[in-house]
């Protein structure tokens, strides 16, 4: 059933032109910024020949694309999940799933999936990049998956927030706004107390979305990072079922 | 979706026009409301309703706008939960099994829930998979649930291009494709020509053989046309619960229209039995009051062949029907209901034109 209604969400998604202008638009940025780091890379090549223990292809040029990804996608993913269930409330399509035998659930989730298969296929559209370099160079092909493995959970805590955000308002442009606020506020969470070193809390680190990325991307593949993101995703959807089920009692 | 854990779950649903339930008796009830109430805030828009449909029924709900039909139909299909009291489809509980309870439901909100950017037959068959039918009969399902809709040169058609009464006759489709035993309909003749809704009361009054419908409407003739059984509701309350019988007896016409082209003098049409009073409204146009027990329309139709006063339309005046009506719904200081009835008045005169026109006509053949 989730399976179901994942797939009609996403088929729904590539009947409007939005998910091929997405798809266009972040291959285009993601490409220009990886060609960016190709050139540098040349650029710096003689010097790092001369280095004793030289910073690989890797660390150089895929690492800073997986930041950028990041961060266009930050912009993006909000875009994509606003839509979910507001624009179903908004249209008064919502009492179809309603009364189908179907649990709020597996509503969610279907939601859910459907997008994370959007994020997957852009994803996979990325990995062609740094895939393009296997022909010419050596790659540590370890640090590339840590880094793929934490772009996917980072998109899908985004999509897991962008669900919620969804759920809560029947305007999907509030809901955009909001989740693209949040995700931001997560992002800068530890600026603000790093500018001065010795308050810093642990907490403000703790919740940084960005902290737990960086050493992901760096081949540093801790499991309290993980955990963070699986706590992140299940947390929002669980409060995503929670307030749809509180949708059938007040109004 | 794994295909085997679907072929046993629905076996017993499957689009087959008589749906066979486990206990099956003519009598069984298949919705039950027990003192529902339902608060928007501290606005009471559901009052305690309590009724119950059984099998082959078709109920109606019938009330001014803003009565508390669809919120009533909302906590049916499992939309909104009630403030207290109980609902069970086919002895499910909606709030503690939704999902066995939704399973004999079909529900057809008062805006069709249907996806524009997807086709008929996209459509369809996204709702014959969520609800659950077996991948083998969804093909049967959905041409079934096309064929009764008149939809069946539609398929290839985008949803979001087709006019209201097709889109709406798409919002039906959705809500009978599991052949569920209980059928929710929320004003479903709005928004359709009077040929569509003519097809769709058929279609009710189909479905009605082997299902249980709730429908709800403010047009008085639906009623008439597709019910079993009605619930005036007002305020959220049941104001009455009659037969379609029952509700007829009570309407009792006790004055007649009728235009000749060659008028006796007043005083001729007086003495017909019951007559208490004539009134000219035009030139050779009556108002004929009478006595409510006697008719004098076959006498009147008699003597006008008899004496070529050359009769050409005689209609009883029934407007008593909107009379109880406005009575039930209309309370002090109640000035919102007032449209919805005025709304339903003309359509109601027409079809009863229509009607006894038609009578008239056999009377003066005959």
């Amino acid at each position: 059933m989730i399976f179901t209604l994942a797939s009609r969400e996403l088929r729904s998604l590539f009947l409007s032109p939005l998910a091929w202008s997405i798809l266009a638009i972040v291959q285009f940025i993601v490409g220009y910024l990886f060609l960016g780091q190709i050139d540098l890379y040349l650029q710096v090549q003689a010097q790092i020949n001369t280095m004793q223990d030289p910073p690989g292809l890797t660390e150089l040029i895929i690492a800073p694309v997986f930041t950028n990804a990041a961060i266009i996608l930050l912009l993006i993913i909000p875009l994509l999940t606003m839509r979910l269930i507001a624009e179903e409330k908004r249209n008064q399509t919502l009492p179809l799933l309603l009364s189908a035998p179907i649990s709020m659930t597996e509503i969610i989730l279907g939601k859910y999936f459907g997008v994370m298969g959007f994020v997957l296929i852009n994803l996979f559209f990325i990995a062609l990049m740094p895939a393009s370099l296997l022909t010419g160079g050596n790659l540590d092909i370890g640090m590339i998956a840590s880094g793929f493995i934490a772009l996917t959970l980072l998109l899908g805590s985004f999509a897991a927030t962008g669900v919620y955000m969804s759920t809560i308002t029947s305007q999907p442009t509030i809901a955009a706004v909001s989740t693209f606020g949040f995700l931001l506020l997560l992002w800068v969470i530890d600026w603000a107390v790093n500018i001065n070193a010795d308050q810093s809390t642990g907490l403000a680190n703790y919740l940084s979305i960005l902290k737990h990325y960086q050493p992901l991307i760096n081949g540093i593949f801790k499991s309290s990072d993980i955990i963070y993101y699986l706590l992140f995703i299940m947390t929002f959807l669980v409060l995503s079922i929670r307030r749809l089920h509180a949708d059938r009692l007040q109004h | 979706m794994p295909a085997d854990t679907l072929t046993d779950q629905m076996e017993t649903s499957i689009p087959d026009s008589n749906f066979e339930a486990p206990h099956k008796s003519p009598h069984e009830i298949l919705v039950s409301v027990k003192g529902v109430s339902r608060y928007y805030g501290k606005k009471k828009a559901v009052d305690k309703i309590s009724f119950d449909v059984h099998r082959g029924e078709v109920l109606g709900l019938l009330g001014p706008n803003g009565a508390g039909k669809s919120t009533t139909m909302q906590m049916i299909s499992g939309n909104l939960a009630p403030s207290n009291g109980q609902i069970s489809i086919n002895s499910f509980d909606v709030l503690d099994e939704p999902e066995d309870a939704k399973r004999n439901l079909g529900y057809l909100p008062e805006q069709p829930p249907v996806y524009k950017e997807l086709t008929v037959d996209e459509f369809l068959s996204h709702c014959s998979k969520i609800n659950r039918i077996s991948t083998r009969h969804q093909n049967d399902a959905i041409k079934l649930a096309k064929e009764r809709c008149g939809l069946s040169d539609m398929g290839k058609r985008l949803i979001g291009n087709l006019s209201k009464g097709y889109q709406q006759r798409v919002g039906i489709a959705q809500a009978i494709i599991h052949s569920p035993p209980v059928i929710v309909l929320d004003e479903p003749t709005v928004g359709l020509d009077p040929r569509q809704i003519r097809e769709i009361r058929a279609l009710i009054r189909e479905l009605g053989n082997d299902h249980s419908i709730i429908l709800s409407t403010h047009i008085l003739p639906e009623v008439t046309a597709t019910c079993d059984r009605v619930l005036i509701i007002n305020r959220g309350k049941i104001m009455i619960t009659e037969t379609i019988t029952g509700l007829q007896q009570r309407i009792q016409s006790s004055s007649l229209i009728i235009s000749l082209h060659q008028p006796p003098a007043i005083d001729e049409l007086l003495k017909f039995d019951g007559v208490s009073s004539v009134e000219e409204i035009e030139a050779g146009r009556f108002r004929i009051h009478h006595d409510p027990d006697i008719d004098p329309s076959e006498s009147i139709v008699n003597k006008s062949v008899k004496d070529r006063w050359r009769l050409n339309e005689i209609v009883p005046e029934k407007l008593s029907l909107e009379e109880i009506f406005m009575d039930i719904t209309t309370t002090e200081n109640d000035e919102t209901i007032m449209e919805p009835t005025s709304n339903a008045i003309p359509e109601t005169v027409a079809n009863i034109k229509l009607d006894t026109k038609s009578r008239a006509e056999k009377k003066e053949t005959t």
